[in-house]
């Protein structure tokens, strides 16, 4: 089988070639000629004139920049960490259909569909310290002062958890109810208890599912800016990296620094992911092994 | 030799005792107001190959699940050893169980997979290791230890899946159509392997296959399924030879029925009418003159004559159609306006012949109208 398609490959398809342009222009235009020309931008700082790296090393002497990228990373690890726990619990509980899947799917995924800015404004009104939220549990007697769930790093995290949560909700659903479900049923008679049967025979199935999705929901996580502003502390405690480069291309009219910025940010979400490609290869090095793809 | 070391030691099970002297089923299953089985009941001795027979929707595979304990019956019971055990989960029942896809553990090399209930049990690694070492010998793999499922191929596969139910010694084992996804060849081969290794290890089976052939060729008792309802319970022998209904008869090959009213009875043969011929068949004490009812052969039990020769029970036709099948030819033949006959035959015929045929009365089974 393996000769067979490199044999294919070796070969140059006119017809292949000529139906792959399309994306391959939108890749280089929309992706490849930005990128580049952000490095580039980057490399030449406003001040100074021509080719330096005196961008990234202001970035890296000021705490008050580089203190945005432990902010960031703060936020979108837990976040990840959070939304993928509940989105796998829940997945694999909802893995052989349960009642009313629809409705109950419908709802889980509705917050896709609001916008950002929409679910923010709802946040800071429901959640808020005069919101219902707060409101009830005072009226309730339950709480004497309200919970502080806006303007702050709670904020923050409450929003993204709800924006990534649908998404890799999805994801997962897709991926563990794809798993032959008579592999759970032969590991019963095997005598596995259910907990058994999760743990040596779904999770290492899931697990590179569950890459994918950590990686997706860092990067989007990583990127948080509307949340982050509306919802945080801006100047202070959630002042995350994407801030940092806003501020600076239009605030300070910079945009070499900000590109320099950027490209730290791009750099970080890379950085991430390389670390959970690694740790996935040792978690389950057969998994991509399987019966057929899985 | 392996076989030796396998029925040893028999130590480690848990639940109503050990092995399996008895099963009892009496098991009702229904989705909504659907029935898939209607009160199945079967009585199960140790030693027994039980094969449940029908086309795919009969509620075969269902019975099977239930009674492995990975779907719950609507009613009824199953008692084991004269306990109950339908309560329990599948992990307790030790039953042994191997699928039609296989289901290995794709993620696991063919050693983890034949020892993955054993590791599951309080047993040390050098214990596991012998006995999963004299598995892979029964079964023919030494050697493919650290292969992964994926690099083997479906009979061989097929043979871990097996491997991994055995290894625990169930009391029961399980087959859920293991041979369907098999090429003809190698099919036939694990079919008598699958024999070998239940005469063996003593094992009691239960069977579930859409395949006469293979039904027949393993079982001890065959139970002929069809929409939930038992049909038939027998030997193969009684299954082949005295079918019970025209479902049975026609699943385990008749395909000449014809519709006939009893035209007499006298001496134990029953002479029937109807579809423009007249058949006479061996008759119990219960056949009455005047009933609707259906008469049956195979198409190699029919005999063809010759010449063409006038008889109550002789009839002739033209060929309309031959079957070219190797060693046999099976030809449709016209006897009349309404009636087509298939016949068997070793001796060479030509569409368009005409040709005389008898059948013979030990041959015709007399069956109810549906």
């Amino acid at each position: 089988m393996r000769a067979v398609a490199n044999d294919e490959k070796s070969e140059f398809d006119a017809l292949a070639f000529f139906c792959l342009l399309p994306s391959l222009l939108y890749v280089l235009c929309m992706f490849v000629y930005p990128f580049l020309y952000g490095v580039y931008l980057s490399l030449q700082p406003q001040k100074v004139g021509g080719f330096s790296l005196a961008n990234y090393l202001t970035f890296f002497s000021d705490p008050y920049q580089y203190g945005t990228i432990w902010i960031t990373f703060s936020l979108a690890i837990p976040t990840t960490i959070v939304v993928l726990l509940l989105a796998l619990w829940l997945a694999y509980g909802m893995r052989r259909g349960i009642f009313m899947e629809r409705t109950v799917t419908t709802i889980l995924i509705m917050p896709i569909s609001l916008g950002v800015i929409l679910l923010s404004e709802g946040i800071l009104g429901f959640y808020g310290s005069q919101g219902w939220f707060n409101q009830v549990l005072l009226g309730l007697g339950l709480i004497k002062e309200p919970f502080i769930l806006t303007h702050n790093y709670a904020g923050v995290m409450l929003a993204l958890f709800m924006q990534q949560f649908p998404f890799c909700f999805l994801m997962l659903l897709g991926y563990i109810s794809g798993i032959d479900p008579s592999l759970e049923r032969s590991a019963r008679m095997l005598g596995a208890t259910p907990s058994i049967v999760f743990r040596r025979v779904m999770l290492p199935l899931i697990a590179p599912g569950l890459a994918i999705a950590f990686a997706l929901v860092f990067v989007m996580s990583f990127a948080v800016f509307p949340s982050a502003i509306m919802l945080g502390q801006p100047a202070g405690t959630t002042r995350t990296i994407s801030i940092a480069a806003y501020q600076k291309a239009f605030e300070q009219y910079d945009m070499s620094a900000a590109s320099a910025i950027a490209v730290i940010m791009g750099l970080c979400q890379l950085a991430a992911l390389l670390v959970i490609i690694l740790f996935r290869r040792r978690l389950s090095p057969a998994a991509t092994m399987g019966v057929g793809k899985r | 030799m392996a076989v030796l070391l396998l029925t040893q030691k028999r130590d480690d099970m848990n639940g109503p005792g050990d092995t399996l002297d008895s099963l009892k089923l009496g098991i009702t299953k229904r989705y909504g107001n659907k029935t898939v089985l209607d009160n199945l009941e079967l009585d199960i001795r140790k030693g027994e190959f039980v094969t449940f027979l029908g086309p795919s929707g009969c509620g075969k595979s269902t019975a099977l699940s239930i009674v492995a304990g990975l779907i719950a019956a609507t009613e009824g019971e199953i008692r084991l050893n004269g306990a109950r055990v339908d309560h329990l989960p599948p992990e307790k029942r030790a039953f042994g169980m191997v699928f039609q896809n296989y289901a290995l553990f794709p993620h696991m090399t063919v050693f983890d997979n034949v020892s993955f209930g054993l590791t599951l049990k309080p047993l040390s690694k050098e214990e596991i290791k012998k006995r999963t070492d004299a598995m892979l010998m029964l079964v023919q793999l030494t050697g493919y230890e650290e292969r992964y499922p994926g690099q083997l191929s479906g009979g061989q596969q097929q043979r871990v899946a097996i491997a991994r139910a055995l290894v625990l010694h169930p009391r029961l084992m399980l087959f859920d159509e293991p041979l369907s996804n098999l090429d003809a060849k190698l099919r036939v081969e694990m079919r008598a392997e699958i024999k070998q290794i239940h005469a063996a290890l003593g094992l009691t089976s239960i069977y579930v296959t859409h395949d006469q052939a293979e039904a027949l060729s393993l079982s001890d008792r065959i139970v002929v399924l069809r929409n939930g309802v038992l049909m038939q319970s027998g030997t193969p022998q009684e299954i082949h030879d005295r079918p019970k209904n025209v479902f049975v008869a026609d699943f385990m090959g008749f395909r000449n029925f014809f519709k006939v009213r009893i035209a007499s009875v006298s001496n134990g043969i029953a002479e029937g009418v109807g579809d423009g011929i007249c058949i006479r068949a061996r008759a119990g004490a219960d056949v009455r003159v005047n009933t609707d009812m259906v008469m049956a052969i195979r198409p190699d039990d029919i005999r063809a004559g010759g010449e063409v020769v006038s008889g109550a029970e002789d009839v002739s036709g033209r060929v309309e159609v031959v079957e070219y099948l190797g060693r046999e030819q099976e030809a449709a033949i016209r006897i009349n306006d309404n009636t087509r006959v298939w016949l068997r035959t070793a001796e060479a015929i030509r569409t368009a012949d005409t040709i005389g045929l008898q059948f013979p009365i030990d041959k015709v089974v007399l069956l109810p109208a549906e």
